[in-house]
């Protein structure tokens, strides 16, 4: 066992960057929940946004770009689930496994002549003296800006819901959409709109995984990522700061485990591969005692009429 | 947007297609309409066929089989089965749907071949790198340790800081065989040699193989060996530079010169033709094969300019004398991790010990997961 190979600051500092792509995923589901939908199309959508983002920095050499235009493929994905669902007024559940198997393949068939190829890559934010601080400047000023991004969107969306009317009327539409509907307020169009917002976010999420972690294109990449953004929004009880949380703990026991292998600790490498699931569970079930639960009309099918 | 022609569009509409289809297999939607005088192959693949690795050579195993009997042969393939249950239940689908052969690619499909050949006693089976036979049950794998020997041999030469990392995917005798062969290898030629072994307990998951491949790397490691099926661990290995990396299962040619110097590449095709040629003329019998380098089945990719030409000269040596059969890659004295003797001096190991391969070799200081 050698643990002076693990570097604590270099640990903290990769933890927030494997953290990010479940971080955004999960805000945004936690957004369309919210909103009384039950997404599970996470993952397709973060497969696609993955394919978009890699497709449009390679052809446009702008990674800035691509994650841009990974948002806008996501929300476009996500646009089918929200035809399906509000409008088709299809079951939430079947529609979103529908488009997670629906996101796998054609985000396969785009990728197809991008598979080897390496992606422009983003420049870390410069902060100037600021990243020479010790340890502080390696953990938080050492980042691409998608971190920051990420980080950002967390605080707004917490923002919004807890303190602005319009978080107030999506808070409203996801506990009880009939009587938002009865106060005048259009629940289909909010929904929708939660709902892109989410698309956006997983796109971000999965382009994240394609153009900074791995970096490269590869069919199926996410390889589950999207389905444990969605176990942290219901452990997190909805709340963006326990997303938050959750998904840095997730995150960063991943590259603890994967650290502590490397120095060959004495742990068994069963205990330690199954550790960030346990953890991030247990840590978020004890959090969620405060008796917070899930959005009244969470899944339900919305119909003017009834 | 790229690409997305008009010309484009008829083929990517067939692609889609063909998708869709795989995807309604996969739900059980498929009905089962097959031509009766085709021989019908089924292949289940534990990634996406465009993994770049793994999956990626056994499809185009699938595809050589198709050009070699085109019209004779129908061949279907569902893709990211996960082992267990799951590719049970896609197994007894395309036995169902009239398979007359079918290959399940990994190692975690063992039982569930056996229990689905169980129950269709006329349909012919392949299991790749498992040891369970049946009347209608083959076994098929590659000697893929003695390309370990040749990466060990390598990686003990070129490494600076004498630590080589490796991305292990489960604790099977397979990966346990690798990693002992690439070991003994480097230790031959470089006695301060040490290897860090990360478990990834996936053979899929681009993100964590690139992670894990930082993980080495930052701990020190010069040299990343990985027995997952992407390329990612190649993408984070050129990210960091300064580091080398072997291509798994296929040549990942893309990232070569460097970090990928040197790789070991799967062949099926000749093994998948001559299978589906022995169901079609009847000869089909249950057999047990484990080819290596000299048969073919196991291929050592170009070895690029980065490695010096003496290494070089060496390597292609080593894989010399594997092929024609006068070194065997674990030849003794070996002993044990735990000390116990294994082999005497120039006594080879027999393809039963390595088959159920479940121990580590002396030297390696990890323990294996149990």
């Amino acid at each position: 066992m050698d643990l002076s190979a693990i570097n604590p600051i270099i640990l903290i500092a990769a933890l927030i960057s494997a953290a990010t792509p479940i971080l955004l995923a999960a805000t945004g589901e936690l957004v369309a929940e919210r909103a009384g939908v039950l997404n599970l199309g996470v993952e397709g959508m973060m497969i696609t946004g993955a394919v978009c983002g890699f497709i449009i920095s390679v052809n446009t050499g702008s990674p800035a770009l691509g994650f841009v235009m990974a948002a806008v493929g996501g929300a476009m994905l996500s646009l089918l689930f929200a035809f399906l669902t509000q409008i088709a007024l299809a079951n939430q559940v079947a529609s979103g496994l529908a488009l997670t198997l629906f996101g796998l393949g054609i985000s396969s068939l785009m990728g197809q002549n991008y598979v080897g190829i390496k992606p422009p890559r983003l420049g870390d934010v410069n902060f100037g003296p600021l990243s020479d601080i010790p340890v502080l400047g390696t953990i938080l000023f050492s980042h691409d800006p998608i971190v920051y991004v990420g980080l950002l969107i967390v605080a707004a969306v917490w923002a919004t819901l807890k303190f602005t009317r319009a978080g107030l009327v999506l808070r409203a539409v996801g506990e009880n959409h009939d009587a938002a509907h009865a106060l005048g307020y259009k629940v289909k169009r909010i929904r929708t709109l939660a709902i892109m917002f989410g698309g956006a976010c997983a796109g971000m999420g999965g382009a994240y995984i394609s153009l900074i972690r791995v970096p490269q294109w590869t069919e199926g990449m996410t390889a589950g990522v999207g389905w444990i953004a969605l176990a942290i929004v219901v452990f997190a009880s909805w709340k963006p700061w326990r997303v938050l949380l959750g998904a840095y703990l997730f995150g960063g026991i991943t590259q603890l485990q994967l650290n502590l292998q490397g120095a060959g600790v004495a742990i068994p490498v069963e205990y330690l591969a199954m550790s960030p699931y346990i953890v991030t569970v247990v840590v978020l079930v004890i959090l969620s005692a405060d008796k917070s639960r899930a959005p009244g009309s969470l899944g339900r099918i919305f119909h003017a009429s009834q | 947007m790229p690409h997305v022609g008009a010309n484009t569009y008829g083929e990517v509409h067939m692609k889609f297609t063909k998708l869709m289809t795989g995807a309604a297999l996969a739900l059980g939607l498929a009905t089962a309409a097959v031509a009766e005088d085709k021989t019908k192959v089924g292949f289940v693949f534990v990634g996406p066929v465009g993994d770049g690795g793994w999956t990626y050579e056994h499809n185009k195993g699938r595809l050589a089989v198709e050009e070699a009997f085109g019209d004779k042969v129908e061949t279907v393939f569902v893709e990211s089965v996960a082992e267990g249950p799951d590719s049970e239940r896609v197994m007894t689908e395309m036995a169902l749907n009239g398979a007359d052969l079918i290959f399940t690619t990994s190692f975690g499909y063992m039982d569930p071949t056996i229990n689905v050949a169980a129950k269709f006693p006329n349909v012919k089976f392949e299991h790749a790198t498992g040891y369970k036979q049946a009347d209608n049950v083959s076994v098929y794998s590659a000697r893929f340790y003695e390309g370990r020997a040749i990466q060990g041999h390598i990686a003990g030469k070129m490494t600076k800081s004498n630590i080589i990392g490796y991305i292990a995917s489960f604790p099977i005798p397979e990966v346990i065989r690798g990693i002992n062969s690439a070991y003994i290898h480097a230790k031959k030629v470089n006695p301060d040699v040490e290897f860090k072994i990360i478990w990834a307990y996936t053979w899929f998951d681009p993100a964590k193989e690139a992670d894990a491949a930082k993980v080495l790397i930052e701990q020190g490691a010069d040299v990343v060996l990985q027995h997952t099926d992407s390329t990612a661990p190649q993408a984070a290995a050129q990210e960091a530079g300064n580091v080398i990396t072997f291509g798994q299962a296929s040549d990942m040619g893309q990232y070569g010169p460097l970090p990928r110097v040197s790789s070991i590449i799967d062949d099926w095709a000749p093994y998948y033709i001559a299978r589906t040629q022995a169901v079609m003329d009847g000869t089909w019998t249950s057999t047990s094969t484990w080819d290596g380098i000299g048969a073919g089945m196991v291929g050592i990719g170009e070895i690029s300019n980065a490695v010096p030409a003496d290494v070089k000269a060496e390597a292609l040596a080593l894989k010399a004398s594997l092929a024609d059969g006068s070194y065997h890659a674990f030849t003794g004295p070996l002993n044990k991790a735990d000390g116990s003797a294994w082999l005497a001096e120039g006594e080879t190991a027999n393809d039963g010990d390595l088959a159920g391969m479940g121990f580590y070799l002396e030297g390696i200081t990890a323990e294996i997961p149990k």
